[in-house]
């Protein structure tokens, strides 16, 4: 579904990712872990087409087609979607709003037509009951004034409701206490299906306590050092990634 | 309508020899007391308005154009405009849509107005006047079964000369500024409403449903009264980009509300703003001014400026009154070369009176755009207070924005607040919504309505609406 090959990636002249090659198949969960500064988020935003990032070498396919050459929303629209670790604030645009422009945007990219509004509601009613949140978010402003685990639900609502092909969430574990990583963690969980894949970076192990990836792999400067099962992580949690440095080197 | 009469009177003027052009309705250019006195006698009006126009011209001769306002233009020379054009006769004009320039009409599909009233806006000659006529015969019968008068100034001034002579001029004085003192003397166009004591006006009054409101002139002069207890909602201006060949558009409006009475004046102004070279467009100085005389009256100004290639423009209130509110939500938006230097001006002279002021500013392309305020507190105004939120939005790199806020406190009872924030359209916004699957331009559309929302909820509601599409119009390719 989605290859990496070779990928080099510079920010402000300086080279973040140093050939970085990762293939993920449908119906699989892979997890990128590694130290900060390694390059864990820099790819996701390069996936998802974030600028600044400047690719001197490698590629990216997603199904077959070149994602460099992709706008962004061209890369959502063909179910490549990016869940922040730090999503913003959008003054004055109403949650539901942002929502169902989302789904129909992608729904008419892809020639199905927009979604008519009582359906959408049940959709969006269904999985809101799943992330545990009241109807009231759907009237609030993107992401104004909610809590870090506010947020981070509602990125997972997001891919519930847009269900893309391949979910990236970037540290969605980060801030939230146990309880609301539960809740993230069984929504992400419910995303696993056979037709979709899911990478999870995340820079602790506990996430993947809730969420078992197929494969781990341990970023560390710009390039995949190590890839392995959940255990690997495991294997982190108690060595530390200077472990895995050391072996590798 | 007196339409018949008018084209009679001014059929009749010609032989007068005002102007020696038989054919023409338009004056040549250039300003004199000749200029004055014959629009006066087109427009029939009685001595003492003639005397009254030239006292301002009089007065406009001494003064100066202000250059205290954060704008760059060329001095005007007032010699070169033509003071005096009438209605284009009927068949003048296009006599069908397909005559009409076709990138006005895309504007006015994106717009998402009907297809009748888009040949009125685009000044087509036959249906547009059936439908008006018609459309203006039923409100006016309406209007007055509740004692509401609702016409041109020119008509009021004939018909209501009690009226005038009390209110007009008693907020804007006739030398009050520059372009008022100008406005003063050369007025050709206007509305009039009176709304009398204890009546809520039954509907919402629109110079879109008046005649002659496609052939608006540059110098158009309105006054609303609320008598005691009354209230009314007016929206003016043409949600539709107007072509326009004046280059001068110098109006004045005035507002007075007596005890308990609430004028609520809504604008959307779009005049048309010029090239993406600077060329062309609409020079907008516009004096507005409520008055809130009586006790526990209040005013309110609600505008959506996306228009001009200038704007000099500060709805204000004069806050009177013991208890009286004033209220001023605008968003004004500048793309290409346009230039704006708007706000408001609260007086607070009563006894607790309350001002509001939410001033949204977007700027985009190589445009410049200033916030410019007053609030002041005079020594009478006891437990006055002003609110004050005033948000600007970059979009660009080439854009300016300015705020200019004064602040005058004669009094240590007041309470002022006021906010500021300036930000550039996030561009990590911008790829939140398109990481979703939304266009870039859908994406500004979204981020920059929800910006203005504040403001928009004030706007009546289909007037809400197409502000929203209006901006996005106006926006269309500021990013990329």
């Amino acid at each position: 579904m989605l290859q990496v090959k070779d990928l080099h990636v510079t920010v402000e002249g300086n080279e973040i990712l140093k050939g970085l090659t990762l293939t993920i198949n449908a119906g699989e969960v892979h997890a990128i872990m590694g130290p900060n500064g390694a390059g864990k988020s820099t790819l996701s935003a390069v996936i998802a087409g974030k600028d600044g990032y400047e690719v001197t070498q490698g590629t990216v396919t997603f199904d077959g087609k070149d994602v460099l050459e992709m706008e962004i929303e061209e890369r959502a629209q063909a179910g490549l979607l990016l869940g922040f670790q730090y999503p913003v604030e959008i003054p004055g645009v109403k949650n539901i709003y942002l929502l169902k422009s989302a789904l129909n945007a992608q729904r008419v990219a892809r020639g199905e037509g927009e979604m008519p509004a009582p359906e959408f509601m049940k959709l969006v009613k269904e999985k809101l009951g799943y992330m545990k949140m009241d109807a009231s978010f759907l009237q609030r402003a993107v992401n104004e004034g909610f809590s870090g685990g506010e947020k981070k639900r509602n990125e997972i609502l997001q891919m519930l409701v847009l269900q893309p092909k391949l979910a990236m969430l970037d540290e969605i574990d980060s801030g939230l206490d146990i309880d609301a990583m539960k809740v993230v963690a069984d929504g992400v969980n419910s995303l696993r299906a056979e037709d979709r894949a899911i990478l999870l970076v995340t820079h602790y192990q506990r996430l993947l306590d809730y969420i078992v990836p197929d494969q781990v792999h341990v970023l560390v400067d710009g390039r995949i050092v190590k890839t392995g099962d959940a255990e690997l992580a495991k294997q982190l949690e108690a060595n530390g990634y200077e472990g895995i440095e050391e072996s590798v080197a | 309508m007196a339409s018949e009469e008018m084209e009679q009177l001014v059929r009749r003027e010609y032989k007068d020899g005002f102007v020696t052009d038989i054919e023409s309705d338009t004056l040549p250019p250039g300003l004199d007391e000749n200029t004055i006195a014959f629009i006066s006698k087109k427009k029939g009006e009685p001595e003492w308005m003639l005397e009254w126009r030239l006292d301002a011209y009089r007065q406009w001769l001494k003064m100066e154009a202000p250059s205290w306002a954060h704008l760059d233009y060329p001095p005007i020379d007032y010699q070169s405009i033509s003071y005096f054009s009438a209605p284009k006769r009927p068949e003048d004009r296009p006599q069908s849509l397909d005559e009409v320039d076709p990138k006005l009409l895309e504007t006015y599909e994106k717009l998402g107005i009907p297809l009748h009233e888009r040949a009125a806006l685009a000044g087509v000659a036959v249906d547009a006047v059936f439908d008006s006529v018609s459309v203006a015969t039923t409100f006016k019968k309406q209007l007055g079964e509740a004692g509401v008068i609702f016409c041109s100034i020119s008509e009021a001034i004939r018909d209501y000369p009690e009226l005038i002579k009390q209110y007009l001029g008693t907020v804007v004085p006739v030398a009050d500024n520059y372009f008022a003192a100008l406005n003063s003397a050369v007025f050709t166009d206007g509305s009039f409403v009176f709304v009398p004591e204890g009546v809520t006006c039954p509907m919402e009054l629109s110079t879109y449903f008046r005649i002659n409101a496609a052939n608006t002139g540059q110098f158009e002069r309105t006054l609303i009264i609320c008598e005691s207890r009354a209230q009314v909602s007016y929206l003016e201006g043409c949600t539709a980009p107007m072509r326009d060949e004046n280059q001068l558009h110098a109006a004045v409006v005035e507002l007075v509300a007596l005890d308990d009475a609430y004028i609520k004046y809504s604008t959307v102004q779009n005049w048309y703003p010029g090239d993406e070279n600077g060329v062309g467009g609409i020079y907008n100085f516009v004096t507005k001014r409520g008055d809130c005389r009586g006790d526990r009256s209040r005013i309110s100004w609600t505008q959506v400026e996306t228009g001009s290639a200038i704007t000099w423009k500060y709805p204000s209130c004069v806050l009177r009154g013991k208890d009286s509110i004033g209220e001023f939500y605008s968003v004004a938006v500048t793309n290409g070369r346009q230039q704006a230097d708007t706000g408001t001006k609260m007086i607070h002279i009563g006894e607790g009176t309350r001002s509001y002021i939410v001033a949204k500013g977007i700027s985009a392309g190589r445009s410049d755009q200033s916030y410019r305020g007053l609030v002041k507190i005079g020594p009478r105004a006891k437990g006055a207070r002003n609110f004050t939120q005033c948000d600007s939005l970059l979009i660009g790199d080439k854009c300016g924005a300015h705020t200019f806020p004064y602040q005058e406190i004669g009094n240590s009872t007041a309470t002022i607040e006021h906010e500021a924030t300036t930000s550039k359209i996030g561009e990590d916004q911008l790829f939140y919504c398109q990481s979703r699957g939304i266009s870039e331009e859908d994406a500004v559309s979204m981020i920059v309505n929800g910006f203005c929302k504040d403001v928009f909820q004030e706007l009546p509601m289909e007037f809400a609406v197409e502000a929203e599409a209006l901006l996005n119009v106006t926006l269309e390719g500021a990013v990329g």
